[in-house]
């Protein structure tokens, strides 16, 4: 499923998740790749049930288009640094500090979409608790790959 | 001069193009005001010292507001494809826009229809744009930091998102990742690679690597390589060559970086504040030692 925007994906990947599909956020199929998005991978026999469910949420889906070859895969490997009292985590190329004493989101660097100066206004000096999450905010593959660095750097440091 | 056209996040920014000049923490373009975090505002503060240490005059702005929805980028992609084409820059420096190839290829178009070709520099979202489109040869400097180094050197990724991670793994092989970039094309003339080492590369292979002084905290600090794109430009601008310019960005914003004294929660501005006695430190020491 090609959406119009990547918050359409993370808005349809929740809602799918949540009713209990089995589905996968991937790479677009290289002849409908514009530049910054992301697809939803589901199986064709349950176009209908899932396309109620979307619909439904007012999440409707741009086209569906048949796959036949692997999709990329979205980056899943986190590199952590330790600063002592800071802690860095990154997800592709987006890297979120905080302050492990405080909690405080000190810090957001890396990436290239235009959301990312605006993920960071959001939440940097805003504690890990409180700051709004990239999955809520921002709408591109930085924004994406900034929400995996934060359940990332949450896990760590949340009880 | 020198132009830069890049984002601002607000979503209620308008397009705008004009002289940028930086007061305090806050860029000023045709009366509407910016504040600098990170981002195309960084760049910019960057290179408005840098131009003011060099005699030259501010840099030119090409700015909108977008939050990461593509709106404003795309309205700016338009302009911009209207309107180079009849400008006549040293410089451009293209930025924090979302990354389009179709728009991108039409900015690129009216690049080609400009008196006299300037010195192309991409980063962030439009240089991955120009990554994807297959046109990276076009331009003379890319700006990647590591990750988008490997994200470069990946010729199926269309976006950092998707490096491959038998290639992220070789991230501290950047020897490698530089070949493999330029056997597939997917670099510009030279690229200025920033991370706990800096290095200026070409199709030859590294040609210089940038070490000292050494700050592990920068990493950490959202916009430390937009404000190496932005001395760079300005290097660029006053018409020093770009293998050149891009070794003296390099070691100006690391030496900057360091009169900080910074730490993980340390904030861009704090650094560029230091870039005019940098810059002028580093352009004393070439003379004295060409």
């Amino acid at each position: 499923m090609v959406f119009e925007n990547t918050s359409d994906v993370i808005r349809a990947e929740r809602l799918l998740k949540a009713d209990g599909w089995k589905i996968r956020v991937m790479g677009p199929p290289p002849e409908i790749r514009s530049g910054c998005d992301l697809v939803i991978e589901f199986p064709l026999i349950e176009d209908l049930n899932i396309l109620r469910t979307l619909q439904k949420a007012g999440v409707s889906p741009q086209q569906i288009v048949p796959i036949n070859s692997p999709l990329l895969q979205p980056v899943d490997l986190f590199q952590t640094k330790d600063f002592g009292r800071h802690l860095m985590i990154r997800a592709a190329n987006m890297k979120l500090t905080v302050d492990k004493e405080t909690l405080t989101i000190v810090n957001v660097s890396g990436g290239g979409c235009p959301d990312v100066p605006y993920l960071a206004r959001e939440m940097v000096g805003k504690s890990l608790v409180e700051a709004p999450s990239p999955r809520e905010i921002g709408h591109t593959l930085c924004g994406y790959a900034l929400q995996l660095a934060y359940e990332e750097i949450r896990r760590q440091c949340l009880p | 001069m020198l132009a830069v056209a890049g984002t601002v996040p607000d979503k209620d920014f308008p397009l705008v193009a004009g002289e940028v000049c930086l007061e305090g923490n806050v860029i000023c373009i045709q009366g509407k005001r910016a504040p600098v975090n990170r981002g195309t505002p960084a760049l910019l503060a960057a290179a408005c010292k840098s131009t003011k240490l060099l005699g030259l005059p501010a840099p030119f702005g090409y700015l909108v507001g977008d939050i990461g929805l593509g709106d404003g980028s795309r309205r700016l992609y338009e302009y911009l494809s209207k309107h180079l084409g009849k400008t006549d820059l040293q410089a451009i420096a293209f930025h924090y826009l979302q990354p389009d190839v179709d728009w991108h290829n039409q900015v690129l178009f009216a690049v080609e229809d400009m008196k006299r070709r300037p010195v192309l520099i991409a980063d962030a979202g439009f240089m991955y744009a120009a990554k994807m489109s297959g046109q990276a040869q076009a331009y003379d400097l890319f700006t990647p930091d590591i990750g988008e180094l490997a994200f470069l050197a990946d010729e199926e990724a269309p976006h950092p998102f998707y490096t491959r991670g038998f290639i992220l793994h070789e991230e501290n092989r950047a020897p490698d990742l530089v070949a493999r970039a330029y056997k597939h094309n997917n670099a510009a003339r030279y690229l200025l690679v920033k991370g706990e080492k800096d290095y200026v590369a070409s199709g030859q292979g590294i040609l210089a690597t940038i070490d000292h002084p050494t700050e592990e905290a920068l990493e950490a600090i959202g916009g430390t390589g937009d404000t190496l794109t932005g001395i760079v430009t300005a290097l660029i601008e006053a018409g020093i060559e770009v293998e050149k310019a891009a070794i003296l960005a390099a070691r100006v914003n690391r030496l900057a970086g360091h009169y900080a004294e910074p730490t993980p929660d340390t904030q861009v501005m704090e650094i560029i504040q230091h870039i005019p006695h940098t810059l002028e430190q580093i352009i004393n020491e070439k003379e004295k030692n060409p």
